[in-house]
């Protein structure tokens, strides 16, 4: 099995949202929610870059730790992923998140948040694959008809890599050793303890 | 006449542009032959190794949730706080105060009114002092039982009833966590106008927390007015932890005003105080109900054994005496001594 990974190439993100919005049509994420998001470093200023940023699908996840009732589960792709249903909407994995993936529908006082929603790599949740029950509560399961994340797919300018670990991390490599810059392999470090040597 | 004059102005022009970029050729030629692009990135590595604890790398984002700038918060401490440190704390607090209650019991035995009941009675909190109590000890009691969940439900209980009951009784206890908050935090700023008065520490006191509060040896009893300094303890830990549970409670419950460090913040201080405050709420239980005989009618009908009164709040029953009028002493009508 796969060790699924997201890697996003600084260098070649030209900021254009297109992941972001790729992802919340293709899931029908409620209003206020980003699965995704690109973030601007150093904005306006010379060597500005900007990281397209999801759930990372970490190693030894921080949420599936501090979560209260253990609605994490990682699956055999070591995509993390979770269940709405046991999902309590305590906030804790928001807390944990090194980047601030969780999200909650609700904003309401007296912490209703609703149920967690996040990323889920394309790949659904725990219901039964591209149910209509798993359509309406994760959004598609795309891996489960053998594509990879729609963000990574759509990219215009292949920034975003998904796919197996090993295999992105080569093609990043490659780039780098080609054009002789690289701005690293932003998360991995703190997602997956370890990081690309460029 | 206009379209030759045209045609020529034009042709002029386009042998200047020509001629420009005929002269700038051997310009650009002489430039770096290879300019790197990221000389001045940014640069993952570099920016985490800048951060300070607690700090995130952050940018721009340009949706409206400005949240998710923050890209990456490196720091895992209150994972491993709320995973480790916080499940000890609990543990050793609670476990820790029942074992010292048992072997306390075991020492000490349930603490009779040395002279023995007295068949009179003094009235020591009214109805308000009484509700107020209640307030504050039902809410806690609730608050406490719903919080350890947190902590330890799903190491002790979910493996009992399943992650589906477990998670039904979880959020149902994550509804009452946050309203009876409000209850709580009533509770503590009355308890705190009513009783404030009487709970200013002074000398006696002091004497009174030097000899155990007599509470160690029979018939040792330390002189003490309304509140003695054990109580006093319990007044001002309600009072100041109540004060920073509450606040920080209220953070945790609007969420719109937290961001991602200060909430983890708010939940290693909210967690902690409450481990140490059930401890010592265990503890105070105990001594106003089994432990001693007598304790429990000061907060179920208010009014206590005169005898008992005389030893546990000797310079309170004086004062009392001394206004008789203000007290009632009810039963048989017995010299008072």
């Amino acid at each position: 099995m796969a060790r699924m990974k997201f890697l996003c190439d600084a260098d070649r993100c030209i900021e254009c949202n297109a992941c972001v919005t790729a992802c919340k049509n293709e899931h029908e994420v409620p209003w206020g929610i980003n699965r995704r998001r690109v973030v601007t470093l150093n904005d306006g200023k010379p060597g500005e870059r900007s990281v397209s940023m999801a759930c990372m699908h970490c190693t030894d996840a921080p949420c599936a730790s501090v979560c209260p009732v253990s609605c994490f589960y990682t699956t055999a792709d070591a995509v993390v992923l979770h269940s709405k249903d046991l999902c309590i909407g305590c906030g804790y994995c928001f807390y944990a998140c090194p980047f601030g993936a969780p999200q909650y529908p609700k904003t309401g006082n007296f912490g209703s948040r609703g149920k967690m929603d996040k990323c889920t790599y394309c790949a659904g949740g725990p219901e039964d694959d591209n149910s209509q029950a798993e359509l309406d509560k994760y959004g598609r399961n795309r891996l489960a008809e053998g594509k990879l994340p729609l963000c990574a797919e759509m990219c215009s300018t292949k920034a975003l890599l998904a796919g197996d670990g090993d295999i992105i991390a080569s093609i990043y490599k490659e780039r780098v050793a080609k054009r002789g810059y690289g701005s690293g392999a932003w998360g991995w470090k703190v997602a997956y303890k370890e990081t690309i040597a460029i | 006449m206009t379209s030759m004059l045209s045609k020529v102005i034009r042709t002029g022009l386009l042998s200047l542009v020509f001629g420009l970029f005929v002269v700038a050729m051997p310009a650009s030629a002489q430039q770096p032959s290879s300019v790197n692009p990221t000389a001045q990135s940014v640069k993952e590595a570099q920016l985490l190794d800048a951060l300070k604890p607690g700090q995130s790398l952050a940018g721009r984002v340009s949706i409206p949730n400005k949240d998710a700038a923050n890209l990456i918060q490196p720091g895992r401490d209150w994972r491993a706080f709320n995973q480790e440190t916080l499940p000890r704390i609990g543990t050793i607090a609670i476990l820790g105060v029942l074992a010292l209650l048992v072997l306390f019991y075991l020492v000490r035995g349930k603490i009779r009114i040395d002279a023995g009941p007295s068949q009179m009675r003094i009235t020591r909190f009214g109805s308000v002092d009484r509700f107020v109590h209640w307030l504050t000890a039902t809410s806690f009691i609730a608050l406490a039982i719903t919080g350890a969940n947190v902590t330890f439900g799903k190491s002790v209980l979910m493996p009992m009833m399943g992650p589906e009951a477990f998670s039904a009784w979880s959020g149902m206890a994550k509804l009452i966590h946050n309203y009876v908050g409000f209850a709580f935090m009533a509770g503590v700023a009355l308890t705190f106008l009513i009783w404030v008065k009487d709970n200013i520490p002074g000398a006696t006191d002091l004497k009174w927390i030097l000899v155990g509060g007599g509470l160690l040896s029979k018939g040792t009893h330390p002189p003490a007015k309304r509140f003695n300094g054990g109580q006093k303890i319990v007044f001002w830990s309600v009072v100041l932890g109540g004060a920073f549970l509450s606040l920080s409670g209220w953070h945790l419950l609007f969420p719109t005003a937290e961001g991602m460090a200060e909430a983890q913040w708010h939940a290693t201080l909210h967690g902690t105080v409450a481990f140490v405050m059930t401890a010592l709420i265990i503890g105070h239980i105990y001594i106003g109900s089994v432990g001693m005989e007598g304790a429990f009618d000061a907060m179920a009908s208010g009014e206590v054994d005169l005898n008992w009164a005389k030893e546990h709040h000797s310079l309170w029953v004086k004062e009392e005496m001394e206004r008789k009028s203000g007290s009632r002493i009810s039963g048989a009508a017995q010299p008072a001594e």
